[in-house]
């Protein structure tokens, strides 16, 4: 592999990356709140995928000019974070919150449950084929600086850089964000009512935000979508979260982008029958030497974080 | 007062009024069995009914159900009762091991069923072969094209034997196996002038056969296959891997799979990358659902795919009856795949209104040894292996947003006949 070749595949990584990275936040947030995986959460971005897909095929005449092509996605993404938002409170609400005293297993089983419902509301909804995402834009490259950008990869960047840079104020910056990194570990006694339970509500549409939003960035980028997309993706995300160390924000992006590297550079060399096996190769022998991931804590013998 | 259920009952005439019940339960217990069992004849068929290969099953039950009315639902002295039964599950959208073996040994258990239609996809009939064959029930596939089905030595070691545990033979296909496709596919890309392939599969049974095959013989013309690589069918996409490929330079990228093992999004990123290389796809992606995932606007001219047998579309066929029947029914012309669902519902109803009796194996045997002169798709018998003995592949372009007629190749060699419309 060439440099040229090499500084391509890290594109394609890093635009891959950046959106597994924000449903991998999604995976985080919600773990390091309830201390549950939500494995529905792939399914979920699916569900905003559709929406999105909608909204692009019905309402708007595409191909369109750079800025407006921007807005509309812009807009788009904003539907399909609501309604992902939304749907992952549901889903909370009525589903995982019965259960928080429940022994372990139980979410976890409802919660790979729920997926399977989601990917059959999803299998309704656009029906078993590929669904090709629409053209955004009237060229597919454009010259920024001299250097020819792909659009799509350029449009996949103004998606997911606001939202993360959002998150990083709300969690940095606000008191909401302050409580929810005090509430680390809510025990599930507490998760129930009050603050807490206010905070696991916000927890969870937080989450499905970003992933409605990165559902739209990975339409751009794979330019179709299906209803087992969510699937592969959330294996990625859960990947990607627990390569940063799960529970933390910052590793759940750093991680994505690793995962997203790994994979894009593993295709090309290896080929791509070999993408999943290398990802995951690379996270045993990293958890080997580093549990806890990038930038996860190690637990202390008394099983304090 | 004594109740009159506890009288004495008389022996003789409670044994003359047990035995007219027992007569009359069996009389009329034999005599309906025996109407049903005489007069009326099961013909199933197992495809996937929901999922990416929906349409293609839509299409061969719609010819499967024309040859029945053809006959008005009667072959020789019974009455023809058809069932679709689906061997696809909606979580997976593809057909399932369970689904398939369930419905063979339905099939199997009903005395009433005479033949089997299926499978669409070779992996199924893979599981569902033995368990028929045990029971001598005819199998007839419209679309299976997997080599090691039929034919000795050109498959997996012990095939085709594993699919025949009692012995006999059962399996009729009406499509030519891979073994004609692949070989064919490569011999067409020479003729065109292409000298550098890059051969990709879905890693399938069926996409790395006709892949392999397709391969082999690029060797044998003395092309220079670049690499042949399987993808992940269930990857979101493939732009990392459209980068090698287009770094090797090839004339024809060939993928051997389906529209449901990816072969669409790969499309649509060979495109993307801004790819010149002719893509040449097998039969498996010469469905809408390839030309609605890859974007058919942009493989306009030069994206071709072959079909086993002859098209549909060809000008010699457009006058058969067939045609005629089916776009009065249905509103638009026969695909492929109907048309085959249609020899192979024909083959089936002759086999049975020749035997004339419900009798399993003389149905197989009389299937076995059918020539048939009127085909919709010309004249052709079965062989020993159970294969058609049609020779054709054809060569479909994509034009104005769909799949268009363009070339017919055959053992014989490689013959234009423009049907193109």
């Amino acid at each position: 592999m060439d440099v040229a070749s090499f500084l391509e595949q890290c594109g394609i990584g890093i635009t891959s990356g950046g959106f597994l990275g924000l449903i991998a936040v999604g995976y985080t947030l919600v773990y390091g709140t309830v201390g549950l995986i939500h494995f529905a959460h792939g399914d979920v971005v699916m569900l905003g995928g559709c929406l999105s897909l909608a909204i692009l095929s019905f309402l708007v005449p595409l191909p369109v000019d750079p800025l407006t092509g921007c807005l509309i996605v812009v807009l788009a993404a904003t539907c399909s974070g609501l309604f992902c938002g939304c749907m992952n409170v549901c889903i909370d609400q009525f589903v995982y919150r019965p259960l928080r005293n429940a022994p372990p297993l139980s979410p976890l089983v409802s919660t790979i449950g729920v997926s399977f419902v989601l990917m059959n509301v999803g299998l309704v909804w656009i029906g078993p084929t590929d669904r090709a995402f629409p053209e955004i834009f009237l060229e597919s490259t454009r010259l920024i600086g001299g250097v020819p950008v792909a659009m799509a990869d350029f449009l996949v960047l103004v998606i997911i850089v606001p939202p993360v840079f959002c998150l990083y104020i709300l969690l940095r910056q606000t008191r909401f964000g302050r409580s929810l990194r005090s509430i680390a570990a809510i025990t599930r006694a507490t998760a129930r009512s009050g603050e807490a339970g206010k905070l696991v509500i916000a927890t969870f549409f937080i989450s499905g935000f970003l992933g409605g939003v990165a559902s739209v960035a990975a339409g751009v980028h794979a330019t179709t979508i299906n209803y087992q997309m969510g699937h592969q993706m959330g294996l990625y995300a859960i990947t990607a979260a627990v390569l940063g160390g799960i529970g933390s924000v910052p590793g759940a992006i750093v991680g994505g982008l690793i995962v997203g590297l790994i994979r894009a550079i593993s295709v090309a060399l290896l080929g791509p029958r070999w993408a999943i096996t290398s990802v995951f190769l690379v996270l045993i022998i990293f958890l080997a030497f580093r549990p806890q991931g990038i930038f996860g804590k190690s637990k202390t013998r008394g099983g304090q974080r | 007062m004594r109740s009159i259920w506890f009288c004495q009952p008389n022996p003789s005439a409670f044994r003359l009024l047990w035995n007219i019940v027992v007569c009359l339960t069996i009389g009329l217990n034999s005599f309906g069995c025996q109407k049903i069992e005489s007069n009326r004849v099961c013909l199933v068929s197992s495809l996937p009914r929901t999922g990416v290969s929906k349409q293609l099953s839509d299409e061969v039950v719609r010819g499967i159900r024309l040859a029945i009315d053809e006959v008005k639902a009667k072959a020789g002295r019974f009455t023809l009762e058809y069932r679709d039964l689906d061997n696809s599950a909606a979580a997976s959208g593809r057909w399932t091991s369970e689904g398939e073996a369930a419905n063979a040994r339905m099939a199997v258990e009903d005395s009433d069923v005479m033949a089997y239609i299926g499978t669409l996809n070779s992996g199924a009939a893979r599981v569902s072969m033995p368990i028929l064959n045990y029971a001598d029930l005819l199998m007839v596939s419209p679309a299976n094209t997997a080599v090691g089905l039929t034919k000795p030595g050109l498959g997996l070691p012990g095939e085709p034997n594993v699919y025949r545990p009692s012995g006999r033979l059962n399996y009729i296909r009406v499509v030519p196996a891979d073994d004609l496709q692949g070989p064919l596919a490569a011999d067409w890309a020479f003729e065109r002038g292409v000298r550098r392939v890059f051969v990709i599969d879905d890693a399938g049974v069926y996409g790395r056969g006709v892949a392999s095959l397709f391969a082999d013989r690029c060797r044998e013309q003395g092309m220079t296959v670049l690499d042949h690589v399987s993808i992940d069918p269930q990857a979101a996409e493939f732009k990392s891997f459209v980068g090698s490929v287009m770094s090797a330079d090839p004339d024809l990228v060939y993928f051997g799979g389906s529209a449901r093992t990816k072969g669409g999004q790969l499309a649509r990123d060979l495109v993307s990358a801004e790819s010149e290389a002719i893509l040449l796809v097998s039969d498996g992606c010469r469905t809408e659902a390839f030309l609605e995932a890859a974007g058919a606007a942009s493989l306009e001219g030069r994206c071709f795919a072959t079909s086993a047998g002859l098209s549909p579309q060809q000008a010699d066929c457009e006058e058969k009856l067939l045609f005629l029947r089916y776009r009065q029914k249905y509103g638009t012309c026969p695909s492929n795949a109907a048309i085959h669902g249609y020899e192979a519902a024909r083959l089936v109803i002759r086999a049975i209104t020749d035997v004339g009796q419900k009798d399993r194996r003389a149905i197989v045997e009389s299937a076995f040894a059918s020539q048939v002169d009127d085909g919709v798709l010309g004249q052709w018998g079965i062989d020993a292996n159970g294969d058609t003995t049609l020779q054709e592949v054809s060569v479909s372009v994509v034009r104005d947003g769909k799949f268009v007629h363009e070339e017919v190749m055959s053992t014989a060699g490689i013959g234009k006949k423009d049907g193109s419309r």
